[in-house]
Order: structure tokens, then C-alpha cells, then sequence
């Protein structure tokens, strides 16, 4: 097995309250972008259950990486629920869903994730520097940070680096350990792999999934690329999902 | 974390955050600069005169009394009868009198006539007396006693022949009656470093030739024909008064004032230079304006290399959204990049002021006569410097407060 199969981001097994209930939960979501009629999002239902791994396939421009945004609250649903390890957050104040954010989903996206002239270990710190209750969960940061770079098979030296002087591939692994660190019960993806090649695409899915589970997370990548779906427990098309366009004339 | 976080990201954009901050360095001691001159040349006009009670001359204005009876600038419109001053000099009120006649010049330096008690009565800096550094005060008829820049500038040692021309930057001479220079004095920082002194006899000596203001053609008395002369003055330019208690100051300024043979003015040195200050005071508010304005400049063009930053660092912006900082987390990482970036300047800017004393401070002595002190910062100073980071805060909210729109309408998505 993985010789790395114990948390590294905490002690306890996992930090999720109640196993039965979903850990994220739309229910007659509506979304459309302001001034833009030929995209609307429209999801009656659709759960994810914790420690699961789910891949949401969709061709580009579905709305893939707006349902991500509806999900951490960046934009808000214009109508139904999104319910996140139990909080509605759409009833949330835009304050409150920023803090939400970064106390429950960790977040990696397809490229550009990190701020290039910090350090990576600045970088990996970063989302604890808002969220209070994730930050307690790690006694000390700085080693967990060390310990995540290492099981995700980084340099020794390269959580002192600039993190814009590491190659794309490091980068989505620091990425990946600024998502974990303090486990929050969610983590999302978005194309995190799309700009790696296909071998190191298999090394990250596999630290990516081996950590994700050892912190008890669940994982919720989005992706057009059905060929990662044998790594995940459950995947999903986007416009299964979806109701069907209305498109305007 | 944050301070490190933005500190990198000012190292990330070094060059236009270096150039931002050498312009706000620079008019930062261009303003203290400013500040340093204003102040330093109002000590040193305020420390020329002290110790004397009323300045008396010709009537006029205080200020022009003031101007030309102790700073040599401009000229007496009109002059006070030897008469008139034995009158004030004999009042009881008076405990010192000091004649001072002005009007020969030597080269670009003036010539004054005074009595020997111009050196125990002349006071500058809080009390200082004048010290004769080489020789003696005046012995002779002919005796001069120079200022430390006329010695300086003209290379006089003591015991040199000097000339004296009549009027001033005339071109024809007393040549018959060479002086001597008897001593130099020490330097003061006042206008007396600037001047040739002689005894007021002398003066008429110069004079025993010449009728209103010309040569007596053909006429040249001998020095020693005008020894056994009775120099007596006709008039002096002004005088200075002392008197026995500063109670009696107000009392004897309105006798003068008052005074029925002649129309007098008597002044309060003090009182005359606040007028002055109050006149010179338009000029220099408006020298504070436009080096205020240079920073303002400064901090504008801050606030536009922000602006421009903007738009390349919206995927900066995303992270932190990303990642739970609130837009305002945004907003206060730019301005408090622009404190540091004002702090900075503002600290640098001291230091140029520093270094820019040290080399000028011996040449602004030389040229101006205006001594500068060195001294650590003033309050006043530190509230500029302290403005300087409020003022770079303040503006910077202008590209801050964009960007937290931006970010607002990006949320963790940006297409670039
Ligand atoms: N900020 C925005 N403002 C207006 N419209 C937007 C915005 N972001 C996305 N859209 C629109 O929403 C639709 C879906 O975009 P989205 O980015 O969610 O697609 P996607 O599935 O993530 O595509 P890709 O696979 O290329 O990343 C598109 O039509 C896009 O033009
Ligand atoms: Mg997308």
C-alpha cells in the first residue's frame, strides 16, 4: 500500500459530523450569468456523498466551472438551495459565505493556482490565514504543510522556493496541499490535470486521492475528459444533471 | 503573513515600485528641503538682532527701517540728524546708544560708521557678542574692522590697505584716503560678515571733500589736515537703543515717534520682523503649496502604476477569493501596499534630505549666509513624513476600491 496513508493534515480520521447526511446538496438550483441569455444552469438535484469521489463530466462551456463557482459562493444561486455539510449557503451574507469557503472547501483549479512571488510554504498556509477553525485543526502548520508537500512527492526544498519558479506539475501538487491542509470536508477541482501530461495526470489523481482520503475528504473534481473516470467512485455528466437548455432564437 | 505576502508581491513588480518610490522619495525632500530653508533662513534673521530694544531712523516704514538699518538691504529714504539723536541719546530712558551710517560701499560690501560700542552693544544668536578673530577693533581714524566674508572673499589680512567708494556700487573712490583693515572679525551668520565697519568719524573724513554727492573738483585734503579736523557728523542712517528697564520700551517708542524737530520712527526689532514675516508669509505659503503639490504629484502617479498593476493581477485577486479573503481583504492589501510603498519613500526621502544637508550645508553658508542646522527630525517633520504615508493610504483607495469591484465581479474565476 501507500506508505503514506495516515493524514497528514490531522490526527482524527476525519473532520465530518454526520456520515449519512450528503456533504453537498443542490436542490432546483437556477443560475444565469447578468446580460448573458444563451447560458442558463439549471440542476433539480444533485448530492454528493462524504468521502466519495465524484467526477462531473461536461464539455466546455456547460457550466462546469459555474456550478464549482454556485458551490463555494462565489456567485450565488438565483433560485433553490445549495447546501454545504449542512449550511445553506445561498441564505449566507457574502461575508459569512467567504468564511464558509474557507473554513469547508479546499479549492484547485486548472492552472495559474498559486501567487507566484510568495514562497510555497506561504502559499500552502494562505486559506488557514482565513479560516480560524480550519487553522486550529493543524497544531503546526508549517510542519503539516512540510509533511503534505512531502507525501504529495514534492522537493525537500521546494516549500522554501518561489512557488513561480516551480514547474507547472509541482505547482498543482502545492495546489493540491493548500487544498488539503486542515482538511476541509470538501475539496473541489476544477481541470486540475488538464495541463499536465497524461503520466504525471495518473502520479497526481493517485497522491491527490490517496490524501484526499486519508484527511476524510470528499473529492469533486469537474472535467471534460472521460478517461479519468476510473479513478473515481461515482462520475456524473453534467447535463444528466442539468435540465435542458431553453435556448434562446 | 499578509505584510510578507504583500511585501513579495511589490519585489515581483521591483522596477515600476522602485521608480514609484524614488518619486515619492524625491519630492518628499524637496518638501523637507523646503521646510528646512523656510525655517532655517526665519532663525537666521530672527537671530541677527537681539539684545537691542528700538531700531530709530528716518521715518518709514518699520520693515524698511528694519531692512536696511540691520540686514543692509535697500536704502534709507532719509536720514536722522545728529541733533536728534544727542536728544535721544540724552534722554534718561536711555541706557545705550549706537549710531549706525550707511551709504559707502567697498567692492560689493557695505560700509558702515558706528562708535567702538557697536562691538559691546551688537548682539545676534540669543546674546552672542562679535569676537575679533585677527587684530583689534578700530584705533586710527582709518581703521576698519571687516566681517569674516569680506575677509574671506577679498583675501584681507590685517594690516591691508583698502579703499572706499562713495555711494554704493559706484565706481568712484575715496582714493585719497586709504584705510587700513585693523581686524577681522569672528563669523556670525549675519549680515556683519558682509560688512566693512569704520568709526563714524571716518566717514565724514571721507566726505570732507564732496558736496552733495559729488567731488569738490581739484580739491584733496591730506590725510593729516583731516585728522586735525572736526569730524562731527551731520547725520546717521539709524540707531540703536537700549534702555534701562524694558518698561520704559513703549514709552520712549512713542516719544520718538512723537518727536517735534523731526519726523522719527522707533521700532521694536521683534515687532518688525513679525510684519516682515507676515509680508514674506504669501511667498511663503505658496513655496509650501507647490512642493506639496510635487508630492501630491508623486502619490498620483503611485496611484496610477496601481491602476495599471490591476489588470495583470486579477488572477492574484482570484487566489485570494479562492481561498476566503473577502473583497475587503482585497482592498486593504492594496492600500496597505501603498503605505509601504509611501512609508518608504517618505523614509528614503529623509535620508536624502540628510545626505543633501551634509553636502550643502557648507556651500549654502558660503553663498547665502543661511547656516542650516543638522538636527534629528522635528515633530513637525514626522507629521509631514507620517501625512506623506496617510495621503499615499488615501489615494491608493481609488485603485483599491476597483479592484474590489473587480474582484466582487470575478468571484475565483478569471478568464486572461
Ligand atoms: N463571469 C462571467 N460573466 C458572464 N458569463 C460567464 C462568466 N463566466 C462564464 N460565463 C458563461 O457561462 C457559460 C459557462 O461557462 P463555464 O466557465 O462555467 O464553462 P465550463 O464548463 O467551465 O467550460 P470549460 O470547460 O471551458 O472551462 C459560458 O457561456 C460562459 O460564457
Ligand atoms: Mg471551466
Amino acid at each position: 500500500m501507500h506508505p503514506f496513508l495516515i493524514c497528514a493534515t490531522c490526527s482524527e480520521p476525519s473532520a465530518i459530523m454526520c456520515a449519512a447526511s450528503p456533504i453537498l446538496s443542490l436542490q432546483h438550483v437556477h443560475y444565469h450569468w447578468q446580460g448573458r441569455a444563451s447560458f442558463a444552469l439549471d440542476i433539480p438535484e444533485f448530492a454528493v456523498d462524504p468521502s466519495e469521489s465524484v467526477l462531473l463530466l461536461g464539455e466546455s462551456g456547460s457550466g462546469k466551472s459555474t456550478l464549482l463557482s454556485l458551490i463555494c459562493g462565489t456567485i450565488t444561486a438565483r433560485s433553490g438551495s445549495v447546501v454545504v455539510a449542512g449550511t445553506d449557503i445561498v441564505s449566507l451574507s457574502a461575508g459569512k459565505r467567504d468564511r464558509f469557503r474557507a473554513e469547508q472547501i479546499g479549492l484547485i483549479f486548472q492552472q495559474f493556482n498559486l501567487l507566484p512571488y510568495a514562497s510555497v510554504l506561504d502559499n500552502i498556509l494562505l486559506p488557514l490565514r482565513f479560516a480560524p477553525l480550519r487553522r486550529a485543526r493543524v497544531p503546526s502548520p508549517r510542519d503539516t504543510a512540510r509533511m503534505l508537500c512531502l507525501n504529495l512527492g514534492l522537493p525537500e526544498d521546494a516549500i522554501t522556493a518561489q512557488a513561480g519558479t516551480l514547474s507547472v506539475g509541482q505547482q498543482q501538487r502545492v495546489a493540491a496541499a493548500r487544498a488539503l491542509i486542515g482538511a476541509p470536508p470538501l475539496i473541489i477541482a476544477d481541470e486540475p490535470t488538464s495541463a499536465l501530461d497524461a503520466a504525471t495526470q495518473t502520479t497526481f489523481l493517485d497522491l491527490l486521492f490517496a490524501q484526499t482520503r486519508a484527511c476524510g475528504s470528499t473529492l469533486l473534481m469537474v472535467s471534460h475528459d472521460a478517461r479519468l473516470a476510473e479513478h473515481f467512485d461515482r462520475v456524473v455528466q453534467l447535463s444528466d444533471v442539468t435540465l435542458p437548455q431553453q435556448t434562446a432564437a | 503573513m499578509m505584510l510578507r505576502l504583500c511585501l513579495g508581491s511589490l519585489m515581483a513588480r521591483a522596477l515600476t515600485v522602485a521608480m514609484t518610490i524614488v518619486a515619492i522619495a524625491l519630492s518628499v525632500a524637496l518638501f523637507l528641503g523646503v521646510e528646512k530653508v523656510r525655517t532655517g533662513a526665519k532663525a537666521s534673521f530672527a537671530d541677527t538682532i537681539s539684545g537691542t530694544d528700538l531700531i530709530v531712523g528716518a521715518r518709514s516704514g518699520s520693515v524698511q527701517l528694519l531692512l536696511y538699518s540691520v540686514f543692509r538691504i535697500g536704502n534709507a529714504t532719509n536720514n536722522l540728524t545728529w541733533a536728534s539723536y544727542q536728544d535721544i541719546a540724552a534722554r534718561p530712558e536711555v541706557d545705550w546708544i549706537v549710531p549706525i551710517s550707511l551709504g559707502d560701499s567697498h567692492r560689493q560690501f557695505r560700509v558702515m560708521g558706528t562708535s567702538t560700542a557697536f562691538f559691546e552693544r551688537y548682539k545676534y544668536r540669543a546674546g552672542q557678542s562679535l569676537a575679533v578673530e585677527k587684530g583689534a577693533i578700530m584705533d586710527d581714524l582709518f581703521d576698519t574692522v571687516i566681517g569674516a566674508d569680506v575677509a574671506a572673499t577679498l583675501s584681507y589680512a590685517v594690516g591691508d590697505p583698502i579703499v572706499v567708494a562713495h555711494g554704493l556700487a559706484s565706481f568712484v573712490e575715496h582714493e585719497d584716503q586709504p584705510f587700513r583693515v585693523s581686524g577681522i572679525l569672528e563669523k556670525t551668520g549675519t549680515p556683519v560678515d558682509r560688512t566693512v565697519i569704520v568709526s563714524l568719524e571716518a566717514i565724514e573724513a571721507i566726505h570732507v571733500d564732496w558736496q552733495s554727492g559729488a567731488k569738490i573738483p581739484g580739491q584733496s585734503t591730506p590725510a593729516d589736515v583731516i585728522r586735525q579736523m572736526e569730524l562731527e557728523p551731520i547725520a546717521v542712517t539709524a540707531a540703536l537703543v537700549g534702555v534701562k528697564s524694558r518698561l520704559q520700551v513703549f514709552g520712549l517708542q512713542r516719544a520718538i515717534n512723537e518727536y517735534p524737530q523731526e519726523p522719527l520712527l522707533a521700532i521694536l526689532p521683534g515687532v518688525a520682523l513679525q510684519e516682515l514675516w507676515q509680508i514674506v508669509g504669501i511667498a511663503e505659503t505658496a513655496l509650501i503649496a507647490v512642493s506639496a503639490m510635487v508630492v501630491v504629484t508623486a502619490l498620483i502617479g503611485m496611484m496610477a502604476t496601481i491602476f495599471s498593476s490591476l489588470n495583470e493581477r486579477r488572477r492574484e485577486m482570484a487566489i485570494f477569493r479562492a481561498m476566503g479573503a473577502r473583497p475587503r481583504v482585497i482592498l486593504s492589501l492594496l492600500v496597505l501596499e501603498a503605505a509601504l510603498m509611501a512609508a518608504l519613500g517618505a523614509v528614503i526621502g529623509l535620508a536624502l534630505l540628510y545626505a543633501g544637508l551634509f553636502v550643502a550645508q557648507p556651500l549654502v553658508d558660503a553663498t547665502f549666509g543661511l547656516w542650516l542646522p543638522i538636527e534629528p527630525p522635528s515633530l513637525r517633520e514626522f507629521w509631514v513624513l507620517l501625512g506623506v504615508v496617510a495621503a499615499g493610504a488615501i489615494v491608493s483607495l481609488v485603485p483599491a476600491f476597483r479592484a474590489y469591484r473587480m474582484s466582487l465581479a470575478d468571484g475565483m474565476m478569471v478568464r486572461i
